[in-house]
């Protein structure tokens, strides 16, 4: 655990960065600390491994004071993911990965072992290994820059804006990674970013901070969007609140009802006698391809052949704000529901999900 | 002019001016030993200077105005100076060569240190590397091309400058500039001052080889895209 | 050690570091005006760029001493040949800051000149050339206070101005002149230094930070 004891920060040039901080980052969870640029999220971060010491006040990690220790010591068992990643640019990625094991003193087959282990881990080809960091694309170098960071299994891993500078694709894409790695690692997190989406996505709990220095706000995304603290709060959080409250629940529990289906084999004569409206067009295996009208069937053949308007199989874990998006993207208002294999189970109406959108809120807005 | 040139020829094609206690190889021997040694010098005094105010970034201001005043300074003057104190030895043209060189490389050395990525240097904090690993692993190998482009105009300079040996009766190829001066002899001059240009070229490109072997391959792959 | 030789020489000193100071800066505005149209040429033209970037190095490696005597059937023991001599070795550094200042202008600056319909000449002169300004200036600090170093070379043909005095010195075995040459030279090329930085700022005021 990691914890803020009336901690201040003053800067030399009379900028006060933190200003009576006190929190407790809780253990094996992702903490997001969110906030306009210069309200303290990237100091209070970086006092953690003594980037930066404070001015005044405490600083703990696991109840010993980082004061107390050798500032490399101290980082060698912090992780540490930059923006930019800031990857050495001099040594191979296999290398910069192994950076805290050889400080540590591993013999070089562990260390090897390790670098195998970690690529794979953060999801990336074995051979990039004796590849220089420039060689790869951003998204990659991020990658390299979580491997290094979780190189010698510290329990605590610091991320500092780690994708600000990727495209919002790729974004996307490393932020599901990083909480599929969370789900297997439960290292405790400290992230930081401007991106309140990023943390309301990313964060079990999230930490806002204002100008100046002042911790606003420490809860629960659901407790966040439900119940912001103040103005200020409310307007960081944007338009919206309620929808992004619907993106923290599931779909799980809402019910599954029947759809007919048709597979891409189906002659189109047969899929005319499928019924006379719309109907869902899954792959052989079952898949959803998209959804069909009888009328619009070309004259024969297939339905390999046929253009569906797309709809995608959202499974159990899907948000409900996601399984509202496909209710209006549908021709026929329904979302799709698949299986945790992608196979086609049912699908879902905007009556259902909204009922358990309505028990959500219940939940959470009852003070 | 043109007759200049034929003189010129004919001043290097006289086969007794290569060899003897007076001939090219000679005073090539001569020239190298005060260049090659004063550059050593100014190399192993600047480098941990410019090494030092990079890491830390303290006292850079100071050391870079020093370092342009350094350049101000009259390299006759210096050799003359310590010629009137020290009599004749070779003091006063190393003394002279090795401050002729020493802001150039000190400025260099804090350049290409300056110029490390500041990202790479964070993050080469908060992996836990500790202030002489984060020099010697991180800082100084990103330093390097510049460091050499640094130690490349000194040495480019030096041996231009290495003439003034002769001015106190030393060897090198100077000899041929001032006893052809006092000789009213142009061809010897020209004759000095083309040998004198081939040497600092010559040493110029071996160390862009040397500048090449030391750069780590990481980074000449990252520059060379970069300049694409 | 005589001292009171400087008080005696007061005068003969203020005069001497006056012609210093003259040829000095005659011979790094000549080589200004010849830098700067040549680093404009080599920006233009890239096929010209290697040859005039490695002439003037390769220029920069022939000995001052050796290049004043060269010029002496041109120009003879003359104030000429120093200028002219100087120049050269300004050349290398003041071409090099010229290319590096315009090549350092923003691709987009440009475009949006030429957006706006300014042609080539206007563009150069109005955009490229200010906000190569800080570069150029720069080659300009460390020319000058090369070339005032390099003066007192000038000395073994007559014209050494400060330089005089080193070779005056060593004759007489007397380091007073000496070290007097030698203060004087450092001090005139802070001044000079401080001025140039002080033109500078005023050129440029687009670069001060605040308000």
């Amino acid at each position: 655990m990691i914890s803020f004891e009336a901690v201040n920060k003053k800067f030399a040039d009379g900028t006060t960065a933190v200003r009576e901080l006190d929190m407790e980052i809780p253990e094996g969870q992702l903490t997001v600390l969110v906030g306009s640029s210069g309200c303290g999220k990237t100091t209070t971060l970086r006092m953690i491994n003594r980037m930066i010491d404070a001015t005044s006040g405490k600083v703990r990690v696991d109840g010993r004071d980082v004061r107390d220790v050798n500032a490399s010591t101290l980082r060698r068992n912090i992780g540490y993911v930059i923006q930019q990643s800031g990857l050495f640019p001099h040594r191979t990625v296999g290398d910069n990965i192994a950076t805290v094991p050889r400080l540590l003193g591993w013999d070089r087959k562990r260390v090897r072992d390790r670098v195998v282990e970690l690529l794979d881990t953060v999801g990336l080809a074995r051979d990039l290994a004796g590849k220089y960091p420039h060689q790869l694309s951003g998204g990659q170098q991020q990658r390299v820059g979580v491997a290094r960071a979780l190189a010698a299994d510290p329990p605590i891993l610091l991320m500092d804006e780690p994708f600000g500078a990727v495209d919002p694709v790729v974004r996307t894409l490393l932020q599901d990674e990083l909480l599929r790695l969370q789900d297997e690692l439960h290292k405790t997190i400290v992230f930081v970013t401007h991106d309140i989406d990023e943390a309301v996505k990313l964060g079990d709990r999230i930490a806002i901070f204002k100008t100046g220095g002042h911790l606003v706000q420490f809860s629960t995304p659901a407790e966040l969007l439900a119940h912001p603290a103040d103005d200020f709060v409310a307007d960081f959080l944007g338009s919206e609140r309620g929808l992004k409250l619907l993106s923290l629940t599931s779909l799980a529990d809402v019910p599954v009802e029947p759809v007919t289906s048709v597979t891409e084999s189906t002659p189109i004569a047969e899929a005319r006698r499928a019924g006379d409206g719309w109907f869902l067009l899954v792959t052989d295996d079952n898949r959803p391809r998209g959804w069909l009208h009888v009328d619009h069937l070309p004259a024969d053949g297939v339905l390999t052949d046929a253009e569906p308007i797309v709809a995608a199989g959202l499974s159990g874990n899907a948000s409900l704000l996601a399984a509202l998006d496909a209710t209006v993207s549908s021709p026929v208002g329904l979302a799709v529901r698949v299986d945790d294999d992608g196979r086609v189970v049912g699908v879902s109406s905007p009556q259902r999900i909204n009922e358990r959108a309505a028990r959500f809120r219940a939940q959470v807005l009852v003070p | 002019m043109g007759e200049l040139i034929a003189d010129v020829v004919r001043w290097f094609a006289d086969a007794t001016r290569w060899s003897g206690p007076e001939g090219v190889v000679q005073r090539l021997l001569e020239h190298l030993q005060y260049s090659l040694l004063s550059t050593v010098v100014a190399v192993l005094i600047a480098l941990p200077i410019g090494l030092l105010i990079g890491h830390t970034g303290k006292g850079a201001f100071f050391a870079i105005n020093l370092a342009s005043f350094g350049r101000a300074l009259p390299t006759v003057g210096v050799v003359i100076l310590v010629f009137l104190v020290s009599g004749l030895n070779l003091w006063p043209v190393y003394v002279a060569l090795v401050v002729l060189a020493i802001p150039v490389i000190v400025t260099n050395t804090y350049a290409g240190m300056a110029a490390v990525d500041h990202d790479v240097r964070d993050a080469a904090r908060g992996t836990g590397l500790n202030g002489w690993q984060v020099l010697f692993q991180i800082e100084l190998p990103l330093a390097v091309p510049l460091i050499m482009n640094g130690v490349r105009l000194a040495v480019v300079q030096v041996v231009a400058t290495a003439t003034i040996a002769a001015y106190i009766s030393f060897g090198g190829f100077g000899r041929y500039v001032f006893d052809g001066f006092a000789q009213n002899d142009l061809a010897q001059v020209f004759g000095g001052a083309v040998l004198i240009a081939v040497l600092a070229i010559a040493l110029d490109l071996a160390l862009s080889g040397l500048q090449r072997a030391l750069t780590p391959r990481g980074l000449a792959l990252q520059r060379r895209r970069s300049n694409r | 050690m005589r001292w009171s030789w400087i008080p005696d020489h007061a005068g003969d000193l203020a005069m001497t570091t006056l012609e210093h100071s003259a040829i000095a800066a005659v011979a790094v505005l000549c080589g200004l005006v010849l830098a700067l149209p040549l680093g404009v040429l080599a920006v233009r033209f890239p096929v010209l760029k290697g040859a005039v970037l490695g002439i003037s190095g390769v220029l920069f490696t022939i000995p001052s001493l050796a290049l004043f005597i060269l010029l002496l059937p041109l120009t003879g023991l003359s104030y000429e040949t120093a200028v002219l001599g100087l120049t050269v070795y300004t050349l290398v550094v003041l071409v090099r800051n010229t290319v590096e200042g315009l090549a350092s202008v923003p691709p987009h600056v440009r475009e949006a000149a030429r957006a706006m319909g300014y042609g080539g000449t206007r563009t150069l002169l109005t955009v490229e050339l200010p906000l190569a300004l800080p570069v150029i200036m720069a080659g300009v600090r460390v020319a000058t206070v090369m070339t005032i170093s390099l003066v007192s070379v000038a000395g073994f043909i007559g014209h050494g101005a400060l330089g005089q005095l080193f070779i005056d010195g060593f004759q007489r075995d007397f380091a007073v002149p000496v070290i007097a040459g030698v203060v004087i030279t450092l001090l005139l090329a802070l001044v000079a230094d401080l001025a140039l930085v002080a033109t500078q700022h005023a050129l440029t005021p687009w670069t001060r930070r605040g308000r």
